[in-house]
């Protein structure tokens, strides 16, 4: 619906297309859900086995595999829905109110 | 120019649309806008215009099917009344977000209930904020050009905004006027083709129409809100150009006997010719009067209409709607908020009238302009709007 920006947070109302018509699909990945969130996922790593499940039943794909192995969310996307709290089998992802 | 006919006025505005060589018509008939519609399908079944003409079932599937032909670059007109304005409302707010030029006569009625096909204005302000760049007429002639006048400001790419036509239902879509139909030279050098300013296209895939969290949703609203704004330079080019080749020259707000007059009536649409005979009476009864007409209602003519009231020492506004249980009619309480806090503040009085088709005479602005100066003999509150000529 604009032009390129980081995120729709900086967005001007002049950065706005006529209409705000979207031109370029697929641009769902610029939309920030993150400040939905009321709680964050925190992962204790010395629990953490590493299986991934957190990663598969994500409902937004907001959690991604790092290079050491492990799984965390990316708070861009990350709603705070709390279901890989859920999932986790070792219970090593707890949920944090976001005011703390 | 082209010729001079005797014509109803919904047939020449109908002619006007096919003239202005509409591609899309898609409307529901209702009173007093029908003659509008049938003679466009009349002209589209003969093969005189070549356009779609969408009988649709609804005037809520009219107005989106006026979105959905503008988005593909199509110009597209609409036309309707009352209930019909009432039932395709939701539409109306969104084909101005959407910047989508569509061009649409309202035949102004009033709105239900008690149910009612007679004219007043009550319909065209239940959208006064729909973001729309709105213009009232107040003959026959008025509304011709103002189709052409119409499509020109809507498509310009420094507009893209649809435009309302506001033609009162009966005193003008069903009398018989002399209008100068403009020659096909004329509407080709006034109107270019429709370029848009967006285009749904298969090719290039856009999506129209998507939502906006709150994050973003201020912004859009003062996208908009500007874009009205500055539509104004291209309304008044318009408008210079058509007086340049018909040699009729509007302006946002027209004026009559106002440069010495300390009283002044505002009206807007047919309204006005009327309350000028009054004005020629009070004078040559050496009451200092004079007419303001609002034609030019979004965006609003701010400073034509200070220009216009300057130096008078009350305004009479009538107003042919109400907002029940507020501030009386809308254009005297946008008035007055105008006015409010500025030097030589005019003081107003506001006049409810001509409701659902009642004839209001010279002699009735006559008596307005008399009580207006008793009344202001005392203090006049916002709320002292007075229905004229209610049975009590």
């Amino acid at each position: 619906m604009a032009k390129k920006v980081e995120s729709e947070g900086a967005l001007t109302w002049k950065d706005l297309e006529v209409g705000c018509v979207v031109r370029d699909p697929g641009n769902a990945s610029q939309y920030k859900t993150g400040d939905w969130r009321s709680m964050r996922p925190v992962v204790d790593k010395s629990k953490c086995i590493q299986c991934g499940v957190c990663y598969i039943f994500c409902p937004d794909m907001a959690i991604h595999k790092t290079e050491e192995g492990y799984f965390e969310a990316d708070l861009y996307y990350c709603k705070g829905c709390g279901i890989c709290a859920q999932e986790c089998f070792t219970g090593c992802i707890s949920m944090v109110p976001e005011e703390e | 120019m082209g010729k001079r006919v005797g014509i109803e006025v919904s047939i020449a505005a109908a002619d006007a649309v096919k003239m202005a060589d509409v591609d899309v018509v898609a409307a529901y008939p209702i009173t007093p806008q029908t003659h509008i519609v049938e003679h466009l399908s009349e002209l589209v079944a003969n093969g005189e215009l070549d356009a779609e003409f969408i009988p649709v079932e609804s005037e809520h599937s009219a107005m989106s099917v006026c979105c959905g032909s503008s988005a593909i670059g199509a110009r597209t007109f609409t036309c309707t009344s009352s209930q019909g304005l009432a039932l395709m409302n939701e539409i109306v707010f969104i084909a101005a977000s959407l910047r989508l030029p569509i061009v649409m006569i309202l035949a102004n009625r009033s709105l239900s209930g008690p149910l009612s096909i007679w004219n007043d204005h009550t319909d065209v302000m239940s959208v006064r904020d729909c973001g729309w760049i709105q213009v009232f007429t107040e003959t026959g002639q008025e509304v011709f050009d103002h189709v052409m006048w119409a499509f020109r400001v809507a498509e310009s790419q420094k507009v893209s905004l649809p435009v309302i036509v506001n033609m009162d239902g009966f005193i003008l879509t069903h009398v018989i006027e002399p209008i100068e139909f403009w020659d096909e030279e004329t509407v080709k050098q006034y109107l270019p083709d429709f370029k848009p300013l967006n285009v749904l296209d298969p090719e290039k895939p856009t999506s129209v129409g998507a939502f906006g969290m709150p994050d973003i949703y201020t912004e859009a609203k003062m996208a908009q809100n500007d874009a009205l704004l500055k539509s104004k330079p291209e309304i008044l080019k318009a408008w210079k150009e058509l007086g340049d080749l018909t040699g009729r020259y509007y302006k946002p707000v027209e004026t009559y006997k106002t440069d010495d007059a300390e009283t002044i009536f505002v009206t807007m649409g047919s309204i006005g010719e009327t309350v000028a005979m009054a004005v020629d009476e009070l004078r040559e009864q050496d009451k200092s009067a004079g007419l303001i007409k609002l034609r030019l209602w979004r965006p609003f003519p701010f400073d034509e209409l200070r220009e216009a009231a300057k130096g008078a020492k009350q305004l009479i506004i009538i107003d042919r709607a109400i907002s029940y249980g507020g501030p009386g009619g809308p254009v005297a309480s946008e008035i007055r908020s105008i006015f409010y806090g500025e030097d030589n503040m005019p003081a107003v009085t506001n006049f409810i009238c001509g409701l659902a088709g009642r004839d209001v005479t010279p002699d009735d602005y006559i008596a307005m302009f008399d009580k207006s100066q008793k009344m202001l003999a005392g203090k006049v509150r916002q709320e002292d709007y007075v229905f004229y000529g209610v049975r009590e």
